[in-house]
């Protein structure tokens, strides 16, 4: 397969997983920002800028001017409007590659986020805007699964979308436990209940955290659920597993199995299914959280070294 | 058009009631009234069918042109946008004996064009014998000093050409223009022909229509003759299809066309050149390239050899070319022979080269450059069509009788200043068919394009594009220029159209739900 196009596939699914973090993540918070007092509620939102992986803001924050930056501005390259223009972009030039159900999807995606929504309105309507968002992306994915080979191509989408969710959930998790450096086993009280229970709805995780271990919230077994649990499609495990599996059929189709991005993501998932979330919080959660972050923009850079811009010298040397 | 327009003498019956006639030739009607013997079954379909009928087949092919995306790129427009190919339903007929004519025709022109072009860039024997004048050719915009003494694969310097036809009033075909850079439009003659096989099935077997489906597959092994000498695989060559780019207007083309044959699109920047060896970057690692079917002009080819501001082309190419380890179709240089002012050269070019006589005769041509031929033209501007010798797709034309004032005089100053770059030519009677409009027939202005491949011999699949200008009364076919087109049916040789005339009350009783023998 073209470099280019893998290129662009990858690029593409990173994106449209991004708009979907970031919907789900301001979706959360706009409930929260409900329940608090406005004091806490600016606290809040530098926790959500750093969540979302993006630099503190100067000065004063004004939650309406930011939501904006977060949601529609073209500017901001990270915006929930960005990236699904970036992710389409990415697609159209590639479209002979994907079946056209996948292209009509993304495309309608697109003019829905793209229409205008007077400020007013959109704060009532913020919720329905979140929920189209996250709707179209899983509606993408299923006719993604449903309609196209599961081939290199397809390899590259799933490797572009866990290797983004992997990294949107390290620095989530890490922007959590940062101020919770020693979570502890017992149920957490009143005043902390909705911020825990925020961090399992922004990975979609609440409902499947009950099921594994009822509706008592315990910070130290909502750290293992969202960062080793095998199972679950937004945990930190599940994602390296994706990208493992990826990379090693990728390897395979390409013949270049010993490569590195399989040999970092190969180490990421043995160190992930043998950790034990005691060990991981007794050395503080941030360091080893740091050290996930660090592997997956290895993982990336290799990618693009070995797959997409490799030098042409070396390769026909070897 | 001059002569007063005949009004339809089928007074209130459908959906003829808007068709006139004028000085043109009618390709479905011999006398206002009387259609031709090959078009016989056809009429009698449309005048047959409910009115509602043949709206509702036109809505089912827009609706499968939208689908399949079929789209083609404005240049100019503010949204710079994607555009549906509008499709006329009414297929446009060509009987066998005249096809025969057309196909000999091309064939000899095509083989000169390419004859001359090995010519002006080895010996030029042509011009040392003064048949076709030095400076015209040094003059010429798509010259290409660089091309002098390289030999190309197999002498192949067109490997697809598409050569614009149109048929005069009395009813013999003539050569508008020569398309030997990047000829496109080859897609949407296949689409056509896919929606009109839905839409009027049993007329379509009925009539004996020769097929054109297999033209990626001929498009494909002309390519492969020009693979390379040292290459890996001679009976198999890499082949790849270049594109500008997905802003391009024929990017539809594009994408359908490698699709197709079963070949990589790719843009300049998959390809890079080591050594002098083009290679195409995949996720495997670097793939060596035999042939490219580049679908990007001369200028842009090459940054280091042509225009350094190109973004769409491959640095190192032309010296990869030069080597001789990629082949180009088409060949570096061939927009020297579609040049306007060369083209009123090509009956000389067919006499010198070939010793015949050309089939297909020329439309008339004032050289401006020539004082006489620049005066006369000049007092009757309003009844010339002046073109820009080197442009394509209907950009850059003055069209006499259509024109403004200050249209006029704007050509007129360009003229002056600079007759090298402009031609003048008769207005012309571009013949016409019937057309569906708003659910009625009416007639529109047409031209004919044909595509030729030249690889082991020459090769046309029978038919081409008919172009349609659909505003009415106009002249300008091009699709940039809000032309349409219609499917072309070549009917099979071996008494094509007396059978056509038996089988006409066939295909009527067959549309009307009767049984057929």
């Amino acid at each position: 397969m073209l470099s280019r196009v893998a290129d662009s596939l990858y690029w593409m699914s990173r994106y449209l997983e991004r708009a979907e973090q970031t919907a789900r993540l301001l979706d959360v918070e706009m409930q929260l920002w409900l329940d608090q007092s406005p004091e806490a509620g600016l606290g809040r939102w530098k926790f959500v800028l750093e969540a979302l992986r993006m630099p503190a803001a100067q000065g004063p924050v004004d939650p309406t001017r930011l939501i904006n930056m977060l949601v529609f501005s073209r500017t901001n390259a990270s915006s929930i409007v960005s990236c699904i223009a970036t992710a389409r972009e990415n697609l159209r030039h590639v479209r002979e590659q994907c079946s056209s159900e996948m292209w009509e999807q993304l495309n309608r995606l697109y003019l829905e986020v793209i229409e205008t929504w007077p400020e007013e309105a959109w704060m009532l309507k913020s919720h329905a805007f979140f929920q189209t968002v996250q709707e179209g992306a899983h509606l993408f994915q299923g006719i993604t699964d449903g309609t196209m080979s599961h081939g290199e191509g397809w390899q590259f989408i799933q490797l572009g979308r866990y290797v983004e969710r992997t990294d949107a959930l390290a620095a989530l998790l890490d922007t959590h436990f940062k101020r919770v450096a020693h979570p502890v086993d017992q149920a957490v009280d009143s005043g902390e209940y909705l911020g825990w229970v925020g961090l399992l709805r922004a990975s979609v995780a609440f409902e499947a955290y009950c099921k594994a271990y009822t509706a008592e919230i315990r910070p130290l077994r909502v750290a293992e659920f969202l960062l080793l649990n095998p199972d679950f499609p937004h945990s930190v495990r599940f994602s390296v597993d994706r990208v493992n599996a990826a990379l090693h059929i990728i390897g395979e189709l390409t013949e270049r199995r010993e490569k590195l991005p399989t040999r970092i993501a190969g180490r990421m998932r043995a160190q992930l299914s043998y950790s034990q979330i005691e060990e991981v919080m007794a050395d503080g959660a941030h360091s080893y959280l740091e050290n996930v972050r660090g592997e997956c923009a290895q993982i990336h850079a290799a990618i693009h070294q070995i797959y997409f811009d490799y030098s042409i010298e070396s390769e026909l040397a070897s | 058009m001059t002569a007063a327009a005949v009004p339809s003498p089928y007074g209130s019956s459908r959906p003829f009631v808007k068709y006139q006639f004028d000085t043109a030739y009618d390709e479905m009607f011999g006398a206002p009234g009387v259609p031709r013997e090959y078009y016989q079954a056809l009429h009698r379909t449309l005048v047959g069918l409910p009115p509602e009928e043949l709206r509702k087949s036109q809505q089912a092919a827009d609706l499968t042109f939208l689908h399949e995306g079929i789209t083609f790129t404005v240049y100019g427009s503010k949204e710079g946008t994607e555009r549906i190919f509008p499709n006329d339903l009414i297929p446009r007929i060509i009987p066998a004996v005249e096809w025969a004519k057309i196909e000999k025709g091309l064939t000899q022109r095509v083989t000169a064009l390419n004859l001359f072009l090995r010519d002006i860039y080895h010996e030029g024997r042509i011009l040392s014998e003064g048949i076709v004048p030095r400076e015209l050719i040094y003059s010429c915009k798509h010259f290409r000093r660089e091309m002098r003494g390289l030999n190309v694969p197999r002498d192949i310097y067109v490997s697809i050409c598409g050569t614009d036809l149109v048929r005069l009033p009395d009813g013999n075909f003539v050569v508008l223009e020569d398309n030997l850079r990047v000829p496109s439009g080859v897609s949407y003659m296949l689409a056509n022909r896919k929606a009109l096989k839905r839409v009027f099935p049993k007329m379509f077997r009925d009539y004996g229509v020769s097929p054109i489906d297999h033209y990626p597959q001929a498009l494909l092994s002309t390519l492969r003759t020009l693979a390379p000498e040292n290459c890996a695989y001679p009976q198999d060559p890499v082949t790849v299809l270049l594109t500008p780019g997905v802003s391009n207007s024929a990017y539809f083309e594009h994408t359908f066309l490698a699709q197709q044959m079963g070949i990589e699109l790719v843009e300049g920047r998959d390809l890079l050149v080591h050594d002098n060896v083009v290679y195409m970057r995949t996720t495997a690692g670097p793939r060596r390239v035999d042939v490219i079917y580049r679908r990007v002009d001369d200028d842009f080819l090459d940054p280091l050899c042509f225009r350094r501001d190109s973004f769409l082309g491959v640095p190192g190419l032309f010296n990869a070319y030069r080597a001789g380890n990629v082949s180009l179709a088409n060949a570096i240089g061939t927009g020297l022979a579609d040049d306007k002012a060369v083209y009123a050269y090509v009956p000389e070019i067919i006499r010198f080269y070939l010793s015949e006589e050309p089939i297909l005769p020329n439309v008339p041509t004032y050289m401006l450059t020539d004082a006489a031929q620049r005066q006369h033209v000049l007092g009757n501007l309003e009844e010339m069509v002046v073109k820009a010798v080197g442009e394509s797709g209907g950009y850059g034309m003055l069209i006499g009788p259509q024109s403004t004032k200050l249209q006029r005089e704007e050509f007129r100053a360009r003229i002056i200043a600079d007759p090298r770059n402009y031609i003048a030519q008769p207005t012309l009677a571009l013949s016409c068919a019937p057309c569906l409009i708003d659910g009625e027939v009416e007639s529109r202005h047409i031209d004919l394009r044909p595509y030729i491949l030249m690889g082991e011999k020459v090769t046309l699949v029978p038919g081409g594009l008919t172009r349609v200008a659909l505003r009415r009364g106009s002249l300008v076919v091009n699709s940039s220029q809000g032309g349409g087109s219609k499917d072309t049916w070549v009917l099979r040789a071996g008494n094509a159209d007396e059978r056509t005339a038996q089988i006409a009350d066939d295909v009527w009783k067959g549309l009307a739900g009767g049984p057929l023998a």
